[in-house]
């Protein structure tokens, strides 16, 4: 395996080197030099690569003009690949356990609010049985795209196997959490699947969710279980409905530290030379006691 | 318990609900770490004892526990055998330097850092049959706002904030007040602020704590909360030999301007729970 990727790496060096040269031979833009027909992301599967590092590989490329582009398309997808779930096109498991670890690095820091959402499709079993497993994907599908839909473009939405999804929001204050949960279940709660010609079928989720512990840090395994435990919650309590973590109202806003060393300003404390002798702060602080 | 702190699912409340506030039970927390919580706690311990209280302080910051340290106690017995059904839990309540008692967590406790039914259950089972022995408890909690701390402060009548005028723990004592009143629903919380470099910056700080509280805290109509200002313990150079040395303040140098700020405090504090 390692052989292939070394491999891989020599051979992309080599094309980049070329692709390179063609694009400032021709500077048209990359697109023509790439036809979008080459690689197509959907359909490429790993299968695709191995094919590629073969022995047979020289023959397997495309002529020597396009080959570069392809093979860095290759590339590229196979990056992809690795950070998405070729169902859905959301993130996988793994890319999203990464960006949940990094969200906690940054709550644990910064205080801000972040909210993980775990959502599973009731019933999706069912549907399985009735229409049969392509039905299935084409849920799964509709699913991930009204998913995707319903966050803004920071949030990460993962398909977490099976018919479970899951999401982080960062920067996601406690009143706008049930919000969007809602927003979500409604959207699904709304939809028509077409899942063949003349069949409709509407499915609703069950969502929990729960906080990044503000200012500690948490451990991904402890924070999935929390939102774990209110997706279980929805589920018992009827399905197609929200149950988030109670929030820890503890976010301090900038207009509250501002307020909160608005006495540094008064200028008698001895303390502020200890902190700050700075100017800008006091300005800072200054301004802020006149808006009161 | 008033009724809207209770939980429709039983099992399913948040932690920090205060399960039973016990009478006399002073926790003793802080949002930063570092702040002197845990040297606060011992010296007021010993004043409160030699004014004649039976005291028990316990070492309720399960993870990172340092009392021990303080006091420079290394028993064999902790709260950690008597967890793990080692032993009874009179053999782990020792007699601290300062003539007061004390129960320390003992290095395994991490393992208990986890606020679990059982750690809950333990912990509560702990307090009950301590509490009716002593005049004061204090419970020396952890930094933060972690399940543990804030299950800790839960079981407290009392809870005194220290915070140091720096405005890192000045955000973080805030954010834990912030905590105490959306969860526990509490009206009253008491503030010390240690090292302080001059008379009256602690009292400015509190009064400036409760003006940003009055402005962005949402409390339930007709019940304001109220930081009641204990007092300043000034930074004294004292205060780092004594913990250099292990000592408590309250023996080594108890005329020295931060010991005498401890007493006073310990006097408020006794005054407001034990009033004659």
């Amino acid at each position: 395996m390692q052989k292939h990727w070394n491999a891989l790496r020599a051979y992309r060096h080599g094309f980049l080197l070329d692709f390179r040269r063609t694009q400032s031979q021709a500077t048209s833009n990359v697109a023509a030099t790439t036809p979008a027909s080459l690689v197509e992301l959907q359909q490429l599967r790993l299968d695709d690569a191995r094919a590629l590092l073969g022995p047979e590989m020289v023959e397997a490329l495309p002529p020597r003009e396009q080959s570069a582009a392809y093979l860095q398309g290759v590339i590229d997808g196979l990056c992809e690949l690795s950070l998405k779930d070729p169902l859905t096109g959301l993130s996988n498991r793994r890319h999203f356990r990464n960006v949940m670890e990094r969200t906690i690095d940054i709550v644990a820091r910064s205080g801000d609010p972040a909210l993980l959402l775990m959502l599973d499709v009731d019933h999706f079993k069912n549907v399985n049985d009735t229409y049969g497993h392509h039905a299935g994907d084409l849920v799964l599908q509709a699913v991930g795209r009204t998913l995707s839909k319903c966050v803004r473009p920071m949030d990460t939405v993962a398909r977490y196997g099976g018919e479970e999804f899951a999401a982080i929001l960062p920067n996601c204050h406690s009143h706008y959490g049930e919000t969007v949960a809602e927003r979500i279940r409604q959207a699904i709660e709304k939809l028509t699947i077409q899942i063949a010609p003349g069949i409709q079928i509407g499915i609703t989720i069950s969502i929990g969710g729960a906080y990044a512990p503000e200012w500690v840090r948490s451990t991904t395994a402890l924070w999935t279980e929390r939102a774990d435990t209110q997706l279980y919650n929805s589920k018992t309590g009827g399905r197609n409905r929200v149950s988030l973590d109670q929030p820890q109202e503890i976010y301090v806003s900038a207009e509250e530290k501002n307020m909160l060393f608005g006495h540094l300003a008064l200028g008698d404390p001895a303390w502020i030379e200890s902190v700050s002798g700075d100017t800008p702060t006091s300005n800072a602080n200054g301004s802020a006691q006149r808006v009161n | 318990m008033s009724d809207e702190l209770k939980s429709p699912q039983p099992g399913t409340e948040p932690p920090s609900v205060p399960l039973m506030p016990l009478g006399k039970v002073v926790a003793v927390t802080s949002g930063k770490g570092g702040v002197g919580k845990t040297f606060f706690s011992a010296n007021m311990a010993a004043s409160l004892a030699k004014r004649g209280l039976r005291v028990l302080v316990l070492d309720a910051d399960l993870g990172l526990a340092n009392l021990d340290v303080v006091l420079n106690l290394y028993p064999k017995i902790t709260l950690h055998d008597v967890f793990t059904g080692k032993a009874k839990l009179e053999e782990a309540v020792i007699k601290a330097p300062g003539g007061f008692s004390v129960l320390l967590a003992g290095s395994g406790m991490v393992e208990y850092s986890r606020l679990t039914p059982e750690v809950r259950g333990d912990f509560l089972h702990i307090m009950n049959s301590l509490v009716p022995h002593y005049d004061i408890v204090i419970l020396d909690t952890g930094a933060g706002i972690s399940d543990v701390v804030l299950f800790s402060v839960s079981l407290a009548s009392e809870v005194i904030v220290v915070a140091t005028p720096e405005p890192t723990s000045l955000t973080d004592a805030y954010a834990t007040i912030k905590v105490l009143v959306n969860q526990q629903k509490r009206q009253n919380v008491r503030m010390v602020i240690n090292q302080t470099a001059r008379l009256g910056d602690g009292r400015a700080i509190t009064m400036q704590l409760q003006q940003v509280l009055d402005r962005f805290v949402v409390s339930e109509p007709g019940k304001p909360v109220r930081l009641i200002h204990m007092g300043d313990i000034p930074a004294d150079p004292s205060v780092r030999q004594a913990i250099m040395r292990r000592q408590l303040l309250m023996q080594s140098m108890p005329g020295c301007p931060a010991a005498m700020a401890v007493t006073q405090v310990a006097i408020k504090l006794q005054e407001a729970l034990l009033p004659r």
